[in-house]
């Protein structure tokens, strides 16, 4: 048995003809557990929606040859497609009640907020905001404040003089085995170096870059950037919608990679996600670099203008490659809004405990596999082999490790090279193509398995080939460069 | 110049050739109409027996009148308003008053639609292809969003999008017919005012929103 149908429903009359088949269909309409009027199930199948319609298909077995075919009929009466009437028709109903009850000013005045918003979507004076943004949210307070003021701070005075060796005087003396010492303790140990890099540079970093994007986030100013970047990113087959993934990329490419569902179609999806996976180094990534490029300002100008190249020249590649529907730019732009503080902390907390839900087993996993490979011997063997292609970059035989490492997470990889920094082993130059080389080098474990997911196994794992050539020639090609013209920055 | 049903038949051609192929009209109760004898002996036509042919030295002028028809229904729905039920009955008269040179300006007034308001398509004309000058541009009722000037205002008047998917977004955004739009900002992408909202859209979906200007 069918509910009875609620009588006392604000109905919208639609004309004649759409009327009388919405009758007609609604008598055909006989199977149960519809949780919608006949009514609504009619309007719905003529605007084909494909849910609406595969339901009804089921539920109506033999019945639905005749409901389809009086579907085409009512079509064949209008020269507009039926959803286009329906739609209009509520806008109709819409604006009478609106216009009942409420009343706009004539000319209202253009606010403060509405002159920012102009002066943000204005090219001219929204390119210096943009910058304004990215230096004092993105290199200040992430680069500077939280990946060096608060990593030193967590690192030096609480793990290195507190808790590592506290913990390892704990281990060493309970555990007699050399074997889980190492595990546990050791240079590569789950704790000295998986919890170490997740609490002491990854938290902070990841932390502050959530804080400042859940603000930008926030005020509305992402679509205003969308709407400044939209003609640039068509070029490289993208839309305007997409600067939100990849500036989220900036914070965490995994999670980014996951948020590239919210772009329209298939081409546009996969672009970003070979963008994210090469060009855009993520914030624990960038810390590391930062601090390594500290110093020599012209090789940091050097390696930005490369990643820079490099995202935009794939970027068009793929895009003329690439087959599929051109991506179409729209997308509301809300009022300017001051963020509130409470939504802020609210946001960067679900990202952060999202954040380390995924990640933190992953670090884990990440430290027992290169424990794993240490004794059993296995990494030897592929550093040996990674020496090759290192040396062919101009740089001494220490940094395949980094290198290998930089697989599991990138961010190893490149706190590696800081160490070899540290150690005075590596000149400006080799600095430079070792940043570049490991900036576009595999996405960390995560991402590799995020890639897969999302885009399924032969594209996750033919883009993973295709960056590790990619990465080692672009790596090639900048150390031959600064060496035949004799540069050293 | 052509009689005023003489163009109706040539009319009625070209809706014949653009539907069902080239199928030859039937004649039907008009068989001693003067006005296919002016066709006949301009060339336009051919008749035999119970039908009438169009040949193509008619093809082109059954093409325009067709273009006649059409843009007068735009004209009529867009800009003077006339309800629906009236159109036909009123383009039938309106169309005949333009001729060569003023269907043209119409054409350029009505921001060149590319289809009459029942969703037929309008044969394009010699204006339709020329770049119009930012100076010399005439004044137009109705336009695409992306030909105006920053600071217009009207209503929108129809869409016409490339494909399904296309008036889906613009639906989906509430860009529909009655609704008042302005244009904030065309560079680096296209601003719109729409109601309350405010939106920013690409070109081509910007010029697939058909404007009636309120001056």
């Amino acid at each position: 048995m069918s509910k009875p149908e609620p009588k006392n429903s604000c109905n919208i009359g639609y004309s004649d003809i759409i009327e009388v088949y919405i009758s007609k269909i609604e008598a055909l309409l006989q199977g149960s557990g519809y949780k919608i009027t006949k009514r609504s199930l009619a309007l719905l199948l003529f605007q084909e929606d494909e849910e609406i319609l595969k339901l009804v298909k089921e539920r109506e077995g033999e019945r639905f040859p005749e409901i389809d075919k009086l579907i085409q009929e009512v079509k064949t009466r209008y020269p507009q497609p039926l959803n286009y009437l329906i739609s209009l028709r509520r806008q109709q109903e819409a604006s009478a009640i609106s216009s009942r009850v409420m009343i706009f000013q004539k000319n209202p005045l253009i606010t403060f907020r509405e002159r920012l918003s102009r002066i943000m979507m204005n090219p001219f004076t929204g390119t210096p905001i943009l910058l304004f943004v990215l230096y004092y949210g993105l290199y200040q307070f992430v680069g500077v404040w939280g990946a060096g003021t608060l990593v030193d701070f967590l690192e030096d005075h609480i793990f290195i003089t507190h808790i590592n060796p506290w913990v390892t005087n704990l281990v060493n003396s309970t555990i007699p085995f050399k074997l889980i010492q190492d595990l546990l303790v050791g240079e590569y140990g789950v704790i000295t170096l998986g919890v170490r890099y997740a609490f002491a540079i990854i938290l902070p970093i990841v932390a502050t870059f959530f804080f400042a994007f859940a603000i930008v986030e926030d005020t509305g100013y992402l679509p205003r950037l969308a709407m400044l970047v939209d003609q640039l990113f068509k070029r490289i087959g993208l839309s305007g919608r997409a600067v939100i993934p990849l500036v989220l990329g900036f914070g965490c490419d995994t999670m980014a990679t996951m948020v590239t569902r919210t772009l329209p179609t298939k081409r546009e999806r996969i672009i970003a996600t070979l963008l994210l996976a090469l060009a855009i180094p993520c914030s624990a990534q960038m810390g590391v670099i930062f601090a390594l490029l500290e110093g020599t300002p012209l090789g940091l100008a050097v390696w930005l203008g490369v990643i820079i190249l490099v995202f935009l020249l794939v970027g068009f590649l793929a895009a003329k490659i690439m087959p599929g529907e051109l991506p179409t730019f729209y997308m509301e732009i809300p009022p300017l809004r001051l963020p509130q503080l409470s939504n802020v902390l609210r946001k960067t907390w679900s990202r952060l405990s999202w954040y380390f839900k995924e990640i933190l087993p992953l670090f884990i996993f990440a430290s027992l596999l290169i424990w794993l490979g240490q004794i059993t011997g296995i990494f030897n063997i592929l550093v040996k082999f990674l020496e090759h292609p290192v040396r062919a970059l101009g740089l001494p035989d220490q940094a395949a490790v980094a290198f290998l490492f930089g697989f599991f997470r990138r961010d190893y990889g490149a706190a590696g090279l800081y160490d070899l920094k540290k150690a005075g082993l590596l000149s400006s130059n080799q600095i430079v193509v070792s940043c570049i080389t490991l900036t576009l080098f595999l996405p960390c474990i995560a991402q590799l398995l995020m890639n897969v997911k999302e885009r399924g196994i032969k594209m996750g794992i033919g883009m993973s080939v295709f960056i590790l050539f990619f990465s080692f020639s672009i790596g090639y090609l900048v150390n031959l460069i600064l060496t035949v013209l004799r540069v050293s920055l | 110049m052509l009689s005023e049903h003489a163009e109706e038949i040539l009319e009625a051609l070209a809706v014949q050739m653009e539907e069902q192929g080239k199928k030859p009209l039937d004649l039907g109760m008009g068989r001693d109409d003067p006005a296919i004898e002016e066709l006949v002996k301009l060339g336009y036509i051919r008749k035999d027996v119970d039908h009438i042919h169009l040949l193509d030295k008619g093809k082109s002028e059954a093409q325009k009148a067709l273009r006649r028809h059409r843009l007068a229904e735009r004209l009529l729905v867009d800009v003077l308003d006339v309800k629906d039920k009236a159109i036909n009955e009123v383009s039938c008269k309106f169309e005949h008053l333009l001729h060569e040179g003023v269907e043209d300006n119409v054409c350029i007034v009505l921001g060149h639609p590319k289809v009459c308001p029942h969703g037929k398509p309008i044969p394009p004309g010699k204006c339709c292809g020329v770049k119009e000058n930012k100076k010399g541009r005439l004044m137009k009722f109705v336009s695409p969003l992306s030909e105006l000037e920053v600071k217009d205002k009207g209503e929108v008047a129809y869409l016409h999008a490339k494909d399904n998917s296309q008036m889906q977004k613009l639906m989906s955004i509430g860009v529909l017919p009655g609704m008042s739009v302005g244009l904030l900002q065309r560079f680096p992408s296209y601003v719109l005012q729409l109601g309350q909202s405010q939106f920013a859209v690409d070109k081509e979906l910007a010029a697939s929103i058909y404007v009636r200007l309120i001056k």
